[in-house]
């Protein structure tokens, strides 16, 4: 068993929890615990991650009644000291909700649910989530979303290129799309400042499992990601331990 | 007597920002020139909220309401809202 331990919230019309849960705990073997929306004690929990689907229904605005709940309380209280959070479509779109990160997710430009693997560009691999992927490294990953075209104002993406918070961006991979949902800077997923909140749109927890995306592109593009964290909080376990 | 609390009213404009794209609006705009409507120049689609609430008079209903923009009902992100007031009227005893 890993040392790492993740907590999958999850809210009413989530849906990707036990697929995260599946992956960490099945796949990796790292302790994986759900952790109910009105729950909120995260205290033996190194990496929280919030999960795709459609918390609340999407009602109002996609993430912005889970934003409210008592375990997202908590988990802004753990990202402010530093823990580990990562948002995955509904869940990112939770997170900029929250004012976790910056922006907000909109209406996808076609105005079609976008189901497909899409290609995609890493910003960035000295994070704790992307340290397993080469620098510059292009994979794929499922996506699947009506509303991740990313806006934020001219401002506010400035200061994400100067702070090089940038961590995703759409590029065609091989099938002719190159930003499948007219996000701003064709932006697919984003930090905050510090680096130990993350928010994508694509699903990392869809690509691990080469059994499921035979003969698809990026079989298994995903689990660096996941990985990459659990190898991070089991390296400073290390550390603290010292 | 009493400190006594109104019924209000509140009808919520939410729009989308002008800087944000409206693919809905932009959608039903090619609709309408299709049925030969030219002269349309814009659509933007929103939503309307309405609520009833308890206060003591209308600004602190309206105090109250923007409480409530700015913090669940729009994302200002990517929103602009309006409210507008009015009294109920109360049940003839």
């Amino acid at each position: 068993m890993g040392t790492c331990k993740f907590g999958v919230v999850v809210f009413p019309g989530s849906n990707c929890d036990r697929d995260v849960a599946t992956v960490t705990r099945g796949l990796l073997g790292h302790p994986t615990r759900l952790i109910w929306h009105q729950d909120t004690d995260l205290d033996d929990v190194d990496v929280v991650v919030l999960p795709g689907g459609f918390s609340y229904g999407d009602y109002l605005r996609c993430g912005a009644i889970a934003h409210f709940s008592p375990a997202m309380q908590s988990v802004k209280a753990f990202a402010d000291k530093g823990g580990y959070v990562l948002g995955i479509c509904n869940g990112w779109q939770i997170l900029l909700e929250s004012g976790l990160l910056p922006g907000a997710l909109v209406r996808n430009k076609e105005l079609k649910f976008v189901c497909d693997r899409a290609g995609l560009k890493l910003e960035r691999n000295d994070l704790p989530w992307t340290q397993g992927y080469s620098a510059g490294q292009v994979v794929t990953m499922p996506i699947a979303h009506g509303e991740g075209s990313y806006y934020c104002n001219d401002d506010t993406l400035k200061q994400l290129e100067d702070n090089n918070q940038i961590v995703w961006r759409y590029c065609d991979s091989g099938n002719g799309i190159a930003n499948p949902n007219g996000s701003v800077g064709e932006i697919a997923g984003i930090c905050n400042p510090a680096g130990n909140v993350l928010g994508m749109m694509p699903h990392p927890e869809r690509a691990a499992e080469s059994i499921l995306n035979l003969g698809e592109r990026g079989q298994c593009d995903g689990l660096p990601l996941l990985k990459g964290i659990a190898a991070a909080v089991e390296a400073g376990m290390k550390l603290a331990a010292v | 007597m009493e400190f006594s609390a109104r019924e209000f009213s509140a009808r919520i404009v939410v729009s989308l920002r002008p800087s944000v794209l409206d693919p809905a609006g932009t959608a039903v705009q090619h609709s309408l020139h299709q049925l030969g409507y030219s002269s349309v120049e814009g659509v933007r689609i929103g939503k309307n909220i309405t609520l009833t609430l308890q206060a003591t008079n209308a600004d602190a209903a309206r105090q109250d309401v923007e409480a409530m923009c700015e913090k669940l009902l729009t994302n200002p992100v990517i929103e602009n809202y309006t409210i507008e007031i009015e009294p109920v009227a109360a049940p003839v005893a």
